[in-house]
Order: structure tokens, then C-alpha cells, then sequence
């Protein structure tokens, strides 16, 4: 159990460290120097560079550019500690977490509505598939879906916004809520909301569904053999009262885990279909920081994405022994 | 019976094989047919008329650039294709090397080993692919290739590993060991022959994974400058907004290959997996 935590515990704090460590060597070995292009940008567009010998000083004293490199590593990794990822360069003097806290709300609903959506229709399907006296058409269901799964989120949101917002336009391009929309705390504006959410949510839920639904499938066919369905069925209990609360509820919390699985494939896909939509989450923030070279911004979002990821995923690993009594710690893995 | 059981089976012909297969002959389509219509000039910037709707002389018509669509296709879907062994087989070789040391010396090697892997695995593939990117513009395919083998490793790491640590315990090993051969020769003569059906599904997997990353990259912008993959066409179409002018045949025939390229693979991995791991098929 304790080497098990400490194993863990130190995966996530080398995940950190490595992905702090190739950015620092990333900007330091980089042949483009940011802080010259944005200056250059900046007088060929007339404006004042006064904000830009500015941002040469912030950026001067912020990695300590006059000192030896392992006090510029060390003073960096300090500020990122800090969760001070520097200023962004297209909207100086704006800081870098800003632009990241302002997008995450959106992003965080679009990632837990897909990943809840496809948990309850994925374990659904899968369930009934391996349910003798369900109908047969769920098990073929699941290799629809598992199709879907080995298309990327990126293409399967490409497809949807085309069928669902140009070929039959049901429902909007893209964004949050409508431009000029009223944003008060109101029925019309969950309303918009849910509506702008639904095609980035489908895109990844889609992707998704196949995943739970064989896995489930796989945890099913072991219940359905248990004395305890056929007790039930003896009692004279009702067909669905056996299928959720006997069935499905024993073969769920296994299921659980595999929540932390396939995170990284996901946030990755998320990005992209963000992008796909124009949501305001931190997939819009990075493209949008790609296009106008603004490096601080594309390495903040970057690196508050893998810290992010890596801590859900050792929160998932050490929540759910506490969970399931039946899992022992130390033993599997 | 035990030793059986993990023995690899053989590979037959199965629906979904012969689905995969097909499947990823489409991909073959532009390559095969599109020298007959259009020519590789025809792909360049102002090759000819821009936005032309699908038409004999343009049998996918043209884009916005006035590159020929169906001449993008013909040149983009081999680039893909080619990142996609190249990254694959790059991530299978590290995979290889570091699954068997880490299998067959066991000890620290494996520990290290084995936490460089977690540590992959918990950082979002695309993550570090753009951070790198962004700094260090990518310039060409095999470049490209290389790159995304850095998210493809891992699978191959871990199933090779896990084959070595059950084969290390096999009779033939401890013969082999007993006769004093040496620890190259063992594993190369006695166990690699072994591991060839997990290195074919091994190979599949990591090439999906690295043509995913390599995608990835590309519609973000940060694909290989002046070379025409699937990927990059589909950000050009999305940066000209070719959704909204109604130009279907712009980003629709990338996504269709795309799509035929990911299923196929997928496919055919299932069935290779099956192949390695006789065991999956009964336990379904």
C-alpha cells in the first residue's frame, strides 16, 4: 500500500518535473527569439513601443537572463510553482494566468458533460449487450460505436458540425452563446449555452461511448453468471429492478478507473475540437496563441493542461480503493 | 496447459480483416488513379483557378489557392501514410529496446523503465508534440515522423516487457541459459521469434497512435512546412472557412481517407491483438 502511494505519488511529481524541464530547454535552445518578434510586429504596426521595452525587462528579470543558467531553471521553476507562467505577448500586460483561468469554466464543462454523457450511455449499451434477455440490436450496437472510437474527435467533430449545422442546420457554428445574446443568469441563456455546448460535447462523447461500452460489456458477461441474478430472479424481482440494481451496479465501479486511462488521448482530442467550434476553453486559447506567436501563452496553457491531466489522474488512482473494498492496493499493480 | 494458452494463434481470414484490408485500400485510391487525371504541378499555389467546383478537368475540384485538390490528395495521403510507419516504426524500435531490458534484466533497469513509461502516459500526447513545434518549426515528413514516435512508445514498451518477463521463465530460455549463451543471443535467436505476432499488433497500434499525433499537429498549423499531408489540407480548409462557402470538396475527401486510414488500422489491429493474445477471443 505505502510503496504503491509513494510509487504514484512520484510518477506525478517526474511528470511534472519533465514537462517543466523540456519547456525550460525548449525556450532556451529555440532558434526564434518571441520577446524580438513581437517588438518587430509591434513597429511595423506604428504602435508605441514603450509596452515593449517593457516586456523586455519583465522578461529579462523573470528568467534572469544575466544569470547563470541553473539559477534562470531554478527561478523559473519557482514562478511556475508560483503558477506565474509570465505575460502574454499579444495582450501585454496581461498575465498568462488570466488568459488560462478565463477559458477553463468552458473547457471543464465540455470535458465532464462529454465524459458523463458517454460513462451513462456507454455503460448503458454495453450492459444490455451482455443482458441475455435484452433486445440483440445493442450488441450490434457496440460495434457502431466502437467504429466511431477509432475515429479521431477532431474528424468525428469535422463530420458533425457539417451534418447537424450546415446540411440540416439545427443547431449553431460555433462559440458559446449567441453574438448580442442577453448573459444574464436566465432560462434563455442556459438554454443557449446548452445548445452551443451540444455538437463539441457529442463530438467527444461519440469518440468515447465505444470505450465504456465494451468495457462494460467485458465486466457484464461476468455478472450475468453470478447466483445471485438467479436468487433474485427466484424472489420474483422485476426485470429491470435485476438489471440495475443486481447487474449493473457490481459491474460499474470497476469502470471507474478507466476514467484516468485515456485522459490524455481526450484533453489532446478536446484542443483540437475546441478549435473545431471556436469555444472559448483553453483548445481556442492555445490555437489562437499559435497563430499570433504568442509563446508565453502557448507554453502556460500547455503546461497548466499536463499538470492538470497528471493531477486528475492521481486523484482518480487514489480515490477509487476507497471506493471499491474489493480492490487491495499494492497487489495489482 | 498454462503454457499453451499464451501461445500465439494463427492469422485467418475473419470479417473484420478483410473489412480492415479493404478499408485501407482506399487510401490507394487517389495514389493509383491520380497520376491518370491531374499532375503533382497541379498541387501548387496558383496551379489554377481557384474554388472551382468539382469538374472533369478538376475531378475534386480546386481550392482557394487554386491547388488542385485531387493532385493534394495524390501527394498528401502517402506523406501521411509515410509518417505514419516512420513514427511507428521509430516508437516499435525504442519500444523493442527498452521492453526487452526492461523484461529480461529485470531490477533497477525495469523500475526506471518502467516510471519513464507512466510518465509518458500521463502527459496528453499532443502537449509536449506543440511545445516543441511551436519553437521548433517542423520542416519535413520524416522529421514529422520522428516527432510523433514520441507519443507512440509506450504501448509497444509494455506489451513487449510483459512478453519477455512470461517467456524469461519458458523451458527453452533456461536451456538456452544453461548451454551458456549469451544474453544478446538469447534474446534475439530464442525469444524474438516469440514476440513477432506482438511487434505486427505492436507496429499497428503505435502507427495509428503516431498518424493521430501527426494530425494533431497539422491542424493546429504546425504541420511540416510545403508538404502536402491529409492534415494540412484540413487546416487549410478550416483557415478558409471552407465549411461555411460550401466547399464540401475541399475538406471532405481528406476526412473520408483519414477516416478509411484510422478504422482500417483499427481493425486490423483487433485482429492481430486476437492473433497474439488467443486468450481475448475466449474471454469474450
Amino acid at each position: 500500500m505505502h510503496r504503491y502511494l509513494v510509487r504514484r505519488i512520484g510518477v506525478f511529481l517526474l511528470t511534472i518535473f519533465a514537462a517543466v524541464t523540456i519547456n525550460f530547454i525548449v525556450i532556451h535552445a529555440t532558434p526564434l527569439d518571441p520577446v524580438a518578434a513581437v517588438l518587430g510586429r509591434m513597429a511595423s504596426r506604428g504602435m508605441s513601443v514603450e509596452g515593449g521595452a517593457q516586456i523586455v525587462r519583465t522578461y529579462t528579470e523573470a528568467f534572469g537572463l544575466d544569470q547563470p543558467l541553473y539559477v534562470q531553471y531554478l527561478r523559473y521553476m519557482g514562478n511556475l510553482l508560483r503558477g506565474d507562467f509570465g505575460y502574454s505577448l499579444a495582450y501585454f500586460p496581461e498575465k498568462v494566468s488570466s488568459v488560462v483561468l478565463r477559458a477553463i469554466p468552458w473547457t471543464l464543462g465540455l470535458l465532464t458533460s462529454a465524459i458523463l454523457l458517454a460513462f451513462i450511455v456507454g455503460n448503458l449499451i454495453g450492459a444490455l449487450a451482455a443482458w441475455p434477455k435484452a433486445p440483440r440490436v445493442f450488441r450490434s450496437l457496440i460495434y457502431v460505436f466502437m467504429g466511431f472510437s477509432a475515429i479521431p474527435f477532431y474528424l468525428l467533430a469535422l463530420l458533425l458540425l457539417y451534418t447537424f449545422a450546415f446540411m440540416w442546420p439545427l443547431l449553431p457554428t460555433g462559440g458559446m452563446f449567441s453574438v448580442g445574446s442577453a448573459r444574464g443568469f436566465d432560462l434563455a441563456t442556459v438554454i443557449e449555452v446548452v445548445t452551443h455546448a451540444t455538437l463539441p460535447v457529442a463530438s467527444l462523447a461519440l469518440g468515447l461511448i465505444g470505450f465504456w461500452a465494451l468495457s462494460m460489456r467485458g465486466a457484464m458477461t461476468t455478472v450475468v453468471g453470478e447466483d445471485y441474478l438467479s436468487y433474485a430472479r427466484v424472489k420474483g424481482l422485476r426485470e429491470r429492478t435485476i438489471f440495475f440494481r443486481y447487474g449493473m451496479r457490481n459491474a460499474l465501479l470497476p469502470q471507474v478507473t478507466a476514467l484516468a486511462i485515456d485522459m490524455g488521448q481526450l484533453v489532446s482530442g478536446q484542443v483540437l475540437v475546441e478549435t473545431i467550434f471556436n469555444y472559448p476553453g483553453l483548445g481556442t486559447v492555445l490555437y489562437n496563441a499559435l497563430r499570433t506567436a504568442d509563446y508565453f501563452v502557448v507554453q502556460g496553457v500547455v503546461l497548466f493542461i499536463i499538470i492538470s491531466v497528471a493531477l486528475t489522474m492521481l486523484i482518480i488512482d487514489l480515490i477509487y480503493p476507497l471506493l471499491d473494498p474489493r480492490v487491495r492496493l499494492g497487489e495489482a499493480s | 496447459m498454462a503454457m499453451e494458452s499464451i501461445m500465439p494463434g494463427r492469422l485467418r481470414w475473419s470479417p473484420a480483416l478483410i473489412a480492415g484490408l479493404l478499408l485501407l485500400a482506399v487510401p490507394l485510391l487517389p495514389i493509383v488513379v491520380g497520376p491518370f487525371l491531374v499532375t503533382p504541378e497541379m498541387a501548387d499555389v496558383f496551379g489554377d483557378v481557384p474554388n472551382l467546383p468539382p469538374s472533369a478537368l478538376h475531378p475534386l475540384g480546386t481550392q482557394s489557392e487554386g491547388r488542385d485538390l485531387l493532385a493534394a490528395l495524390m501527394l498528401g495521403t502517402p506523406s501521411t501514410l509515410t509518417i505514419g510507419l516512420i513514427g511507428g516504426g521509430t516508437a516499435l524500435l525504442i519500444g523493442g529496446i527498452l521492453g526487452l531490458l526492461s523484461g529480461y534484466l529485470g531490477g533497477w533497469v525495469d523500475s526506471v523503465v518502467r516510471t519513464v513509461v507512466d510518465v509518458g502516459l500521463t502527459i496528453p500526447p499532443l502537449a509536449i508534440l506543440i511545445l516543441v513545434a511551436a519553437s521548433f518549426p517542423i520542416v519535413s515528413i520524416v522529421s514529422m515522423g520522428l516527432i510523433v514516435a514520441a507519443t507512440a512508445w509506450m504501448g509497444p514498451t509494455r506489451v513487449i516487457r510483459a512478453q519477455i518477463l512470461s517467456l524469461r521463465e519458458r523451458e527453452f530460455v533456461r536451456v538456452a541459459k544453461l548451454s551458456d549463451a549469451g544474453t544478446l543471443r538469447i534474446v534475439f535467436l530464442e525469444l524474438m521469434p516469440n514476440l513477432i505476432p506482438f511487434l505486427a499488433a505492436s507496429f499497428v497500434n503505435a502507427m495509428t497512435t503516431a498518424i493521430l499525433a501527426s494530425i494533431g499537429l497539422e491542424v493546429l498549423g504546425l504541420g511540416p512546412r510545403q508538404s502536402y499531408t491529409l492534415g494540412n489540407t484540413i487546416y487549410e480548409a478550416v483557415y478558409y472557412t471552407a465549411m461555411w462557402r460550401g466547399m464540401w470538396w475541399w475538406w471532405l475527401p481528406p476526412i473520408v481517407v483519414l477516416v478509411c486510414i484510422f478504422v482500417g488500422l483499427f481493425l486490423v489491429s483487433h485482429v492481430l491483438d486476437r492473433v497474439a493474445n488467443p486468450r481475448l477471443e475466449r474471454g469474450q
